[in-house]
């Protein structure tokens, strides 16, 4: 049974880890070695480039303009003429909104986790450090927020404020605050009553090189991984909002409303309705692999 | 132990609280005066004017906010502007068709997840333990509204064996899950609806099941001449208590969280009604649906905390 418990992959990466002994590797090194030999990781990795890229070159790449309709075209099946993956229901080539619909999806899912990071990594990072009745006050009101299930504060939010792609956002980083503040807090208090930063005050370090350089070279890990995989979530519940009519607004290309645009003419299309879910699928689950091949290589556990 | 469930009531209080200022304030995230959300875009001076008095919105905010919290206490959540029934009335019957989707979701999510995760479990590090760990990845990346529409295309579109939309035929009131007319309408949103939790408890059943076999206790029972199944049985008793717990948050996360679901499947559930509030800027349906929705999560977080603390007696929480 022991064998079986460990696995003869586990026992390979260890030959391979243990073999260097001699060597000594910096962190990075071996996060890096690790990630090499990922091919999981290093696909889905690869996968993400080329959605980001074919994003960003949408202009030259989609074969056609993706807000110009044609009422003769309506509907029209896969491989129409030279609309590759036909048209939707005012006639618009799929093909160049779904290469267009990646840059709002994509918007949509990165910014409100970037500046959820941000701003609940400070707020964490403050309860953490000062603690006392600041920490109480920060965590108290995020725990108010753990009260709703994301989807529903996100509509909720989105909802009463009227929708659109900014409310979208807003509403979206608001959703992630409170998870990245709790993460942050948790790390930051661990860290804080350690020897090493009763020794960095000792030798007369500032309140500020204290948290710059002890606190969050300990901290940003823990917060990067966990938002690492909160771009996942984002991008679903982002596209989710489109798909109630809460995020992006018509004419624009987005992957989540095209979907449930499309849907009204599923029994004439079906196939192509699908299509734009698909993307969401695809992106969500690369943002969600790489993630956890980043977490187990970065794990220093490991 | 009456300790720790005294202080984790009480611990629920403030939250709640917190949860109906939330929902108060919803109002004035809405742009425009907080009173036209209220009423019908037609309404005329004197009924606004009746309003703002019967509401106090010409008072000040935490006086408005008392208000609004003893009206919410009594059940008064206001009347829905598209239906002018009470809003309270609406989002009940609405939650009960939500209770029996997530129910429906989160035992067969359960089910599966348990014979997904004890085998990974059991043959952790093989080929069976990455496809787990694959599928479980895949559960939670899936767009359910995505899922959703793509379990329509071919169960409904295609080979017409199940009805794509609704809760029952045509002039039923109420659901009979005996009934194969009935239940067929439940089985496509049940299976998108589960996905999400088919994830989750597949990763915390595989985690559990393996943290426990990893034991000492466990080459105890082998040595002393267990069969396999046997050990496995300890194994997943010993597991049980922290799957339970999470399969009971996933029921509480899927009745606050079956808005996309819903209305894909025109399931009249809670979720439905909060979709339809907004569209058309129901704002009392939207702030009631919301609070009681709310609530409802930090009940079932509350109760699950509980029993957890009741049934484990390895949880000995100061």
């Amino acid at each position: 049974m022991t064998d079986m418990s460990i696995g003869n992959a586990s026992l390979l990466r260890l030959a391979e880890e243990e073999a260097p002994a001699t060597k000594v590797r910096s962190y990075w090194q071996m996060v890096g070695y690790r990630l090499r030999y990922d091919y999981v990781t290093l696909f889905f990795a690869a996968l993400i480039i080329a959605i980001v890229l074919m994003s960003i070159f949408a202009p030259w790449i989609a074969p056609k303009d993706p807000y110009k309709t044609s009422m003769a075209f309506r509907l029209k099946p896969i491989a129409f003429r030279d609309f590759w993956l036909g048209t939707d229901e005012l006639g618009r080539d799929i093909l160049s909104r779904l290469i267009y619909g990646g840059r709002m999806s994509l918007l949509m899912g990165l910014v409100p986790v970037v500046i959820a990071t941000f701003i609940g990594g400070t707020l964490g990072v403050i309860a953490g450090f000062i603690g006392g009745s600041v920490n109480m006050m920060i965590m108290r009101t995020m725990d108010v927020f753990y009260a709703f299930p994301s989807i529903l504060l996100a509509v909720a939010i989105s909802g009463a404020m009227g929708g659109g792609m900014v409310n979208g956002m807003v509403a979206l980083t608001l959703v992630f605050i409170p998870p990245l503040c709790r993460i942050a807090e948790t790390a930051t208090t661990q860290v804080r009553n350690l020897d090493f930063v009763e020794a960095a005050r000792a030798s007369g370090g500032s309140t500020l090189s204290i948290v710059g350089t002890h606190i969050l070279g300990n901290v940003l890990g823990p917060i990067f991984i966990y938002a690492s995989g909160l771009v996942s979530v984002s991008i679903l519940i982002a596209s989710g909002l489109s798909f109630l009519g809460l995020g992006v607004e018509p004419p624009n290309p987005d992957w989540g409303l095209m979907l449930s645009t499309l849907r009204q003419s599923i029994y004439v299309n079906p196939i192509v309705c699908a299509l734009p879910g698909a993307m969401i699928f695809i992106t969500s689950l690369s943002f969600n692999l790489v993630s956890d091949g980043l977490r187990q290589a970065m794990d220093v556990r490991m | 132990m009456w300790h720790y469930i005294a202080r984790r009531i009480l611990y629920a209080i403030p939250i709640g609280i917190g949860v109906t200022v939330f929902c108060f304030a919803l109002v004035f995230l809405a742009p425009g005066n907080p009173v036209q959300m209220l009423l019908p875009a037609d309404a005329s001076q004197e009924t606004i004017d009746l309003i703002m008095k019967t509401y106090g919105f010409d008072k000040p905010l935490p006086l408005q906010y008392l208000t609004w919290l003893e009206r919410a206490i009594v059940g008064d959540l206001g009347m829905s502007i598209q239906t002018n029934r009470p809003v309270l009335d609406e989002v009940l019957k609405a939650l009960s068709n939500t209770i029996f989707l997530s129910a429906g979701a989160v035992m067969l999510a359960f089910t599966i997840a348990f014979i997904f995760g004890t085998t990974a479990a059991y043959y952790r590090g093989s080929l069976i333990d990455r496809g787990v760990t694959a599928l479980s990845i895949i559960g939670v990346s899936v767009p359910s509204y995505w899922l959703g529409i793509v379990l329509v295309i071919i169960f409904a579109v295609d080979l017409n064996w199940l009805p794509a939309t609704g809760m029952g035929p045509k002039g039923s009131e109420t659901f009979n899950i005996f009934s194969w007319d009935h239940f067929k309408y439940i089985i496509m949103p049940v299976i998108t609806m589960s996905m999400v939790p088919v994830g989750i408890i597949t990763r915390t059943t595989r985690s559990a099941v393996a943290e426990v076999l990893g034991n000492d206790f466990v080459n105890t029972l082998r040595a002393k001449g267990l069969s396999e199944f046997a050990v496995i049985r300890h194994a997943i008793k010993n597991a049980m208590p922290q799957i339970l717990a999470v399969m009971g948050l996933q029921f509480g996360y899927l009745m606050g969280g079956s808005i996309l679901v819903e209305t894909i499947f025109n399931w009249p559930g809670s979720g439905f009604l909060l979709s339809k509030a907004i569209l058309t800027r129901d704002i009392p349906v939207l702030q009631g649906a919301i609070l009681i929705l709310a609530l409802c999560f930090v009940f079932t977080n509350l109760v699950v905390d509980l029993v957890q603390t009741s049934v484990d007696p390895r949880i000995k929480r100061a």
